[in-house]
């Protein structure tokens, strides 16, 4: 678009970009209605499960490894905070507001709710080609050096309109195929891995995890990897223009700003 | 934004009409089978109802999970909550000789059970994990009366779609579906690790439910009441547990 003739417009998110740019169509379709909704539902849902994993933990904030641990046994590692249950020794004199009986309601419902709208987007991607063509780095740029590229590049800031706005590079592609494909299936997976009925009937689901307490301990990581991964995700949002890249994902559209003139190259 | 073609109206009105007549089928069939917990109401009782009935269609003849004796927990915790109320306390003072069991509602004969008529039924024992909704987790051996055995020994009559169950402390009740009354890992137990149930771990008997949560394995059991009718009891919601915010089925 607006000149970049490296770009080739199937890389555009939307396989129908207008291909005439006179006058500039202020216009491309950026999101499918699809993964807009299911990229909010999921937000809600993941605060949701954030906020009650947190208020869940509070009620015994000692981690264990393998299949059993309680206050009688040698902790992982301990989180230096007061408990909601003063059967835990853990040093304060105060004991928290117990919410463990709503947090565990709201948790297992935001994520029934993200479970249906990830497998909806799934099976989208894998049926339109979407995951391949806008997430699985591209032949091209299944490199380090290509990480490396982006890696420099990134620490100088390209203004909205850049290229950048229809195709994901190396970085990002790889970034949202590990949360998809990787830190998603597993928080799932840590998760029913601490249930006693789904492990009744799928012993292997916590064999393989090695134990229940080590399911529960990297559910915990897991949730902290995904944090991580928002806070990178929304300051790239922020440094990548915040309005612009709101609107694609709420409305579906980008809206072009003039093409912006590099004042200095800064190389 | 383009206008709508008839095409796509067509094809939204067939989904709507395919999704709601969906919504009723599956509906239909949940209270079929079985799969509607008790707690299905408010906010979170579409979450509540999918978790049971994903479970009961997953889950409901599996075994618990055991353990080799080996895992045993050396210091399991007791957990003890509440302190023992007078009555528990005369009934520790003559070594429990007084306790009983009482089976109501639902049953061809009444019972009320002394400890020794509960050990005269065929007996088990079951190398399970206790977890609870905190977190933490022990393993012991358990031992104990199947409930099957208790109710088929009281002649539970086949229309029975609960068992409700009661402790000396009387803010603690709860219940079980029939697939989970009639699990074999279901126990009343009054053994563990090869001794009597000591009291801070239940004694002198412990409903013990190992596919779900600690909470569904209530102390001090007094009295067991089978019903077609779950909303006879408490607020109707099955137990005392989701009075009090927390799910009637503690599968996960």
């Amino acid at each position: 678009m607006f000149g970049h003739p490296s770009i080739p417009l199937s890389s555009c998110y939307a396989p129908f970009v207008a291909a005439t740019a006179s006058p500039p169509k202020l216009r491309t379709p950026r999101h499918a209605a699809i993964v807009r909704v299911t990229h909010w539902i999921t937000v809600l849902c993941f605060f949701a499960l954030l906020i009650t994993g947190g208020e869940i933990v509070i009620s015994h904030p000692r981690f264990y490894w393998g299949e059993v641990g309680n206050v009688m046994t040698r902790p992982l590692f301990t989180i230096p905070i007061p408990s909601s249950r003063d059967t835990v020794p853990t040093g304060y004199h105060y004991v928290m507001p117990d919410q463990n009986g709503w947090s565990r309601a709201l948790h297992f419902e935001a994520a029934w709710v993200v479970m249906i709208a990830g497998l909806a987007y799934a099976l989208y991607g894998l049926f339109t080609g979407h995951f391949r063509r806008n997430l699985l780095p591209e032949k091209g740029d299944r490199s380090w050096s290509s990480f490396r590229r982006v890696f420099a590049k990134s620490f100088h800031r390209a203004p909205p309109g850049e290229p950048g706005a229809h195709a994901y590079n190396v970085l990002q592609r790889t970034a949202y195929i590990a949360v998809i494909f990787v830190l998603f299936p597993l928080v799932i997976w840590t998760g029913l891995a601490m249930s006693p009925a789904f492990t009744a009937a799928a012993p292997w689901s916590v064999i393989l995890l090695g134990g229940r307490q080590t399911a529960r301990t990297l559910h915990f990581f897991i949730s902290w990897l995904l944090l991580l991964f928002v806070i990178v995700h929304v300051t790239m949002i922020v440094l990548a223009g915040f309005k612009i890249r709101m609107r694609a994902m709420i409305t579906g559209r980008v809206v072009e700003p003039p093409p912006a003139r590099r004042k200095t190259d800064r190389r | 934004m383009t206008p709508i073609t008839r095409r796509q109206l067509i094809a939204t009105g067939l989904t709507a009409t395919a999704g709601a007549a969906g919504l009723a089928a599956a509906a239909h069939f949940a209270r079929r089978y079985g799969l509607i917990p008790p707690d299905h109401g408010g906010l979170y009782g579409p979450g509540e109802t999918l978790t049971y009935a994903a479970q009961r269609l997953l889950a409901s003849h599996a075994p618990a999970r055991e353990f080799p004796r080996s895992m045993i927990s050396k210091a399991p915790f007791a957990n003890e909550v509440a302190p023992p109320s007078d009555a528990f306390k005369r009934h520790q003072a003559t070594g429990f000789s007084d306790w009983r069991l009482i089976v109501d509602g639902m049953v061809a004969n009444p019972a009320s059970l002394s400890l020794s008529d509960l050990r005269s039924l065929p007996f088990r024992s079951q190398i399970t994990e206790v977890a609870c909704e905190e977190g933490w987790s022990y393993i012991a051996e358990w031992i104990g009366t199947p409930l099957s055995e208790v109710l088929s020994a009281v002649g539970v009559l086949p229309h029975a779609r609960y068992i409700v169950y009661r402790s000396i402390q009387t803010d603690w009740w709860d219940s079980l579906d029939m697939a989970d009354a009639l699990h074999p890992y279901t126990y009343l137990t009054w053994g563990m690790n090869d001794g009597d149930l000591p009291v801070g771990f239940g004694g002198p008997l412990r409903m013990r439910v190992p596919r779900q949560l600690g909470y569904k394995s209530i102390k001090y059991i007094t009295n067991l009441t089978a019903t077609d009718n779950i909303k006879a009891f408490g607020k109707g919601l099955g137990s005392a547990s989701p009075e009090g915010g927390y799910a009637w089925y503690a599968g996960i």
